[in-house]
């Protein structure tokens, strides 16, 4: 059955989490100019975290229980990491021409996937992800996992956080100011290097909450997971508008959306029956952004930004 | 106008910066003291932006030493140094154009607790500027180039700061425009506000200024009250344009 709104569901889900983790790229690109490609093993790591704490605790505590611990672990374990890659692979690189850092961080990238592969208990193959059992929920015609109920409630929860932060606070102020001019910034007073911590730290705990979401609704993580859902969250990003944290929230959602409805719609449509289902779903997403790209280029939400004198 | 014998608020000393290889100030030494208008002129790449871009930390100097109202600023971090008093208003106005003109001043007073007095600043930089209170909610990209250069010489002064330093005020603005910025200047320094100010036009610049410094290719080669260097023959055929 391919019922509009469960499609609708499904790509919204989906989108959310693609959206949760855009945030990261979206923010330290819009500061930094770095597309931190070790982003996805950030995602990855904290779904470790959380898979730790949850197998620390004992084994009869109920999910519901455990789950504010493991998103704190998970939390702690993709920032730790973030901060850390800043701090020592990417700040000194500060100034460099910008190859450098890119190729940093697909290096780092690959040594984060290895690391986990080779020290984490039995990581080699996808461990299994704590799930919520009970009846999946029927929302306005479409049917809901119980543990994807948890993105559809942290995603709007960390999207309002986030927007507040930026919009209300001191820090966010200083933050949008570093973003556009980060010289200026420094002579408002602004420490432009706590900024750029600050925004991968928020990077990486979103991250990490998307990874909780995301071993809840696949009820396993992997060493691998962050290099194609990465890949689309980075995409996701520049479909938004990268530098802009909602475009990436947008991004996120139309792209899961289109992946969504692709998979269940494309095959009904005459001759393109062999393009539908699952397999063609990362194609057709990647098609979206190209045609974005060339209609677009900015994104949906991105202005067109004039070089810095 | 000052007492002789009131120490300087800003004191640079043999002060070099480089980028890279090249070196751009080659050793300058010239002083600030309370009240005074200080201008350093000279043509493009004598190093007047450099020299100001070393004072507020945006570069390191190679050597030499800046002091600045009992604390010695080398290697300070920029955003260390407008908590000292020491405000810098950069060439090509460089307001943030994508926040409103309000969100612009306060960022001025970014590092700033007493939240009152940096109201009755606030006030005071719209009775300077009265458009940027017409205009407090629009974003700063969407304010003419006079209007901009308001904006960053007002984001300067909510710092409140003991010297104001202003990178080329007038540049590009229509003669009208620049006779604004130059006579708010005046007013500022009538409130007895110490600035530091780099211009092109030399001509308003000397005329406002206590002290005087001509560059060129990173050295200082002249200097003077400003109305000796105004009357000078040699400041009048290079920079002011008589034959």
């Amino acid at each position: 059955m391919h019922q509009l709104p469960q499609q609708l569901a499904n790509g919204i889900i989906l989108g959310a989490m693609y959206g949760l983790i855009a945030i990261g790229y979206t923010m330290v690109y819009g500061i930094v100019q770095l597309i931190n490609f070790a982003h996805g093993e950030i995602f990855m790591i904290g779904g470790f975290g959380a898979l730790t704490v949850h197998l620390a605790l004992p084994a009869a505590t109920p999910l519901l229980l455990a789950l504010p611990l493991m998103i704190a672990g998970g939390i702690t374990a993709a920032v730790a990491i973030a901060v850390t890659a800043e701090r020592f692979a990417y700040r000194p690189l500060r100034g460099a021409p910008r190859l450098a850092p890119l190729i940093t961080a697909i290096g780092l990238s690959i040594a984060l996937q290895q690391a986990v592969w080779k020290w984490y208990p039995d990581a080699k193959k996808a461990r299994v992800f704590p799930q919520f059992t009970g009846d999946s929920l029927h929302l306005l015609g479409a049917t809901v996992q119980r543990g994807e109920l948890f993105l559809l409630i942290a995603a709007p929860l960390c999207m309002t956080a986030l927007g507040l932060f930026v919009s209300r606070t001191r820090t966010g102020r200083g933050m949008q100011a570093t973003a556009q001019d980060p010289d200026t910034a420094r002579l408002m007073g602004i420490d432009t290097d706590r900024i750029i911590v600050i925004a991968f730290t928020i990077g990486a705990a979103f991250a990490a909450v998307a990874a909780v979401a995301h071993g809840l609704k696949y009820g396993q993580v992997d060493f691998r997971m962050g290099f194609i859902t990465g890949l689309k969250a980075f995409t996701a990003a520049v479909l938004g508008g990268i530098g802009n944290i909602y475009g990436a929230m947008l991004g996120g959602l139309v792209l899961g959306i289109a992946e969504a409805l692709a998979t269940g719609y494309i095959d009904h449509i005459p001759g393109m029956a062999q393009f539908g289902g699952g397999s063609w779903k990362d194609v057709w997403a990647f098609v979206l952004l190209i045609l974005v790209l060339l209609l677009r280029p900015q994104g949906l939400l991105g202005e067109r930004v004039a070089d810095r004198a | 106008m000052t007492p002789p014998h009131a120490p300087p608020l800003l004191e640079v000393h043999d002060l070099h910066v480089a980028y890279g290889k090249i070196e751009a100030v080659k050793g300058i030494t010239f002083t600030v003291h309370p009240g005074e208008v200080v201008t350093l002129i000279g043509t493009n790449g004598a190093g007047k932006t450099t020299t100001l871009r070393a004072l507020s930390g945006l570069l390191p100097p190679r050597s030499g030493t800046i002091h600045f109202n009992g604390h010695t600023l080398n290697g300070t971090p920029a955003h260390r140094i407008v908590a000292l008093g020491l405000a810098h208003s950069p060439e090509g106005r460089h307001i943030f154009p994508r926040l409103t003109i309000t969100e612009n001043l306060q960022l001025g007073a970014y590092l700033r607790k007493d939240t009152t007095a940096v109201n009755d600043d606030l006030q005071r930089v719209h009775a300077l500027f009265p458009v940027l209170a017409e205009r407090a909610r629009q974003p700063a990209g969407t304010l003419s180039g006079g209007e901009q250069q308001m904006l960053a010489m007002g984001r300067a002064l909510m710092s409140r700061p003991k010297l104001l330093m202003l990178d080329e005020p007038s540049m590009g603005l229509s003669p009208i425009m620049m006779r604004k910025i130059m006579d708010t200047i005046a007013e500022l320094k009538a409130a007895g506000t110490t600035i530091l100010l780099v211009e092109q036009n030399a001509q308003a610049a000397l005329a406002l200024a206590d002290q005087a410094h001509v560059m060129e290719v990173g050295r200082i080669v002249l200097s003077g009250t400003g109305a000796q260097l105004l009357h000078d023959t040699s400041v009048r055929k290079a920079y002011l344009g008589e034959d």
